[in-house]
């Protein structure tokens, strides 16, 4: 049995060491936000943060996540109260098939939480490793410059967030 | 006259002599500027320089990530301070284009520029003294038909007394030159000879240099550094454990892997992908000159290598008591692509077989668990994923000194929490910027494809 920290939860996970994060979240958790895209650490769909970094939940053993904060998509927000980048996403209405979404959505979270204004060369460079086929990239990028606004403006106002 | 008189006579005679040998040593005139407009160059010309600048690896340290070609400003790290490459696009202001061929082929020989100039020996004149006149032709027929870009390189960041350039002049008389065709040898010997110790300037980075900056003579190919990659010994003191010959290298370089040494990365990564797209028979050559500097191996070197292999066929693991941590890292993390049989590129290398976990010092295994490796594009290249956000420094230098144990029978390395910390100060941003922006100059289509 390992314990696994997901979105500020304690969980008794019952996986062999090295088990990929990926499964855990699918099977043991039912978090089902990130995608199985080619198991490589190769496409990004799998992506999720760690310790505030982003990070390719498919090539990512238990072995290595001892101590350490797992935060999924669901962990942002909920269909009800969507967080900034899923909000933003709905705004520009950047997903086609969306399979490769959350993993984008989670990069660029981790993005924005230690650059709050990137620069659309910086957005660019730091979703190079994730896949789209769809062709959405200019609403992707749209949609992360929106959720940049929507973050700084709740930061501006930091009351905001109780009355929701 | 009278003797102290003598004495004045002789002393001034000797400070004008010594003032005229310096002078001569230091002094060179400037090459009359020329109309940049006024050239045109054949294009069978054109095209043959832009090989040899392939061959050159011009790019890797005149092309800025994501900048224009060959607008140069690239800071170049010396123990001596910073140099930042030249301009060396046909822009009249700021790069080469009012240097005439003659201007060219003297920087290209002497290190000097056409005002007249010493040039650092960060540009390898040391070894482009080698290259023919009809190749700097070539060379310069192509450096001049592309486009002009207008960007002035920063000041040099260099202490005194290095920032003198006339001290340069000094630094040149110490050199010794280390190419001379071999009659005894056969033509793709002596081809192979040309391009290695001239164009292509291997020693550059595989020769360690003295303490001014000069590569030692004594010790060609022994292995040096590079923007804190170890750059291997690449003679006898090779640290593979399966010896190399013409073969093995000629796939290497043509292909950027082979399944006895893994995968070419760090800065020899755009060295393999510069000769992709090259003649073969010019692969095959620096090949066959290069099997001769690693000479035969040495019965002991041969036998580690039969049992190595004989190891991998058995496919036997042998367990560890002594690193748990790194065992067990390992095992989740390395072994499914490693261990997988999965044949390369797209499978890793059974890590038995890999220089970096041999080499003298763990950089190398440091900044390719941290970066990776990024597939390149429309070609069938080696991938793999970077740990750097998913594992901390104390389970990289877990896992490094577990691989080290585990699949050399060389000395545990000393330091590796410093290395790691190091590596990944310089390594990943650095990596991930090449691996988004730097394109190979010419195009693929001899290299293998899917």
């Amino acid at each position: 049995m390992i314990t696994l920290k997901v979105n500020g939860r304690d969980h008794r996970v019952d996986a062999e060491p090295d088990t990929p994060l990926l499964y855990v979240l699918r099977d043991h958790l039912a978090l089902n936000a990130a995608k199985f895209g080619c198991g490589l650490g190769q496409c990004g769909a799998c992506t999720v943060i760690v310790d505030g970094k982003a990070v390719l939940s498919c090539v990512t053993p238990l072995v290595l996540l001892e101590g350490k904060q797992v935060t999924t998509l669901e962990g942002l927000g909920t269909t009800a109260d969507p967080a900034p980048i899923q909000r933003a996403f709905l705004d520009e209405q950047a997903a086609q098939c969306g399979y490769c979404i959350a993993g984008m959505m989670m990069r660029a979270q981790a993005l924005l939480m230690r650059n709050a204004s990137p620069s659309d060369d910086e957005i660019r460079g730091e979703l190079e490793p994730h896949l789209c086929r769809c062709g959405t990239h200019m609403r992707i990028l749209r949609a992360i410059r929106r959720a940049a606004g929507l973050m700084n403006r709740a930061e501006l106002a930091p009351e905001s967030g109780a009355d929701r | 006259m009278t003797r102290s008189g003598v004495i004045a006579g002789v002393l001034a005679a000797l400070v004008l002599g010594g003032a005229a040998a310096v002078f001569a040593v230091v002094w060179r005139p400037a090459i009359d500027a020329i109309d940049p407009a006024q050239r045109t160059f054949a294009n069978d010309l054109v095209k043959r320089g832009r090989t040899l600048a392939v061959i050159g690896n011009c790019s890797n340290c005149h092309t800025a990530p994501g900048a224009k070609d060959f607008a140069g400003a690239v800071a170049v790290p010396t123990p001596f301070g910073t140099v930042f490459s030249s301009n060396i696009t046909p822009d009249a202001d700021t790069g080469i284009g009012r240097w005439s061929e003659a201007a060219f082929r003297r920087a290209m020989r002497d290190g000097v520029d056409r005002e007249g100039r010493h040039l650092y020996p960060t540009f390898p004149y040391d070894h482009f003294t080698n290259v023919s006149d009809e190749d700097d032709r070539a060379l310069y027929a192509y450096l001049m038909t592309r486009e002009p870009v207008r960007s002035a390189a920063p000041a040099n960041r260099l202490s005194f007394p290095f920032d003198q350039r006339p001290l340069i002049a000094g630094w040149k008389l110490l050199r010794s030159a280390t190419y001379h065709p071999d009659s005894s040898k056969g033509a793709e010997w002596n081809r192979g000879a040309y391009l290695v110790e001239g164009l292509a300037h291997c020693g550059a980075c595989h020769t360690p240099r003295n303490a001014l900056g000069g590569e030692r003579a004594s010790a060609s190919f022994s292995g040096g550094d590079v923007d804190n990659w170890q750059a291997y010994a690449i003679n006898a003191h090779s640290p593979s454990p399966v010896p190399w010959d013409a073969d093995a290298l000629f796939g290497y370089l043509r292909n950027g892997w082979h399944p006895d040494h893994g995968t070419a990365r760090g800065p020899m990564a755009q060295v393999v992908a510069n000769l992709s797209s090259v003649d073969p028979d010019d692969v095959r050559a620096i090949a066959t000159y290069m099997a001769g500097v690693f000479g035969q191996p040495s019965p002991d070197h041969r036998r580690g290598a039969e049992t190595v292999l004989a190891e991998l066929k058995a496919m036997a693991g042998r367990a560890s008591e002594t690193n748990a941590a790194g065992a067990a890292i390992y095992a989740a993390t390395c072994a499914s692509c490693h261990e997988s049989g999965r044949a390369l590129p797209y499978g890793g290398i059974n890590l038995a077989l890999s220089t970096a976990v041999c080499g003298s010092d763990p950089r190398n295994l440091a900044n390719i668990v941290l970066a990776g490796i990024s597939p390149r594009e429309g070609e069938r290249s080696p991938i793999m994923p970077g740990f750097a956000s998913s594992m901390t420094d104390g389970q990289i230098v877990a896992v490094l000194i577990y691989l080290r144990s585990r699949f050399s029978n060389q000395p545990a390395w000393t330091g590796v929490d410093q290395v790691v910390a190091e590596a990944r100060r310089t390594q990943v941003a650095a990596l991930r910027t090449a691996a988004a922006s730097r394109q190979p100059p010419a195009d693929l289509a001899q290299r293998d494809k899917p």
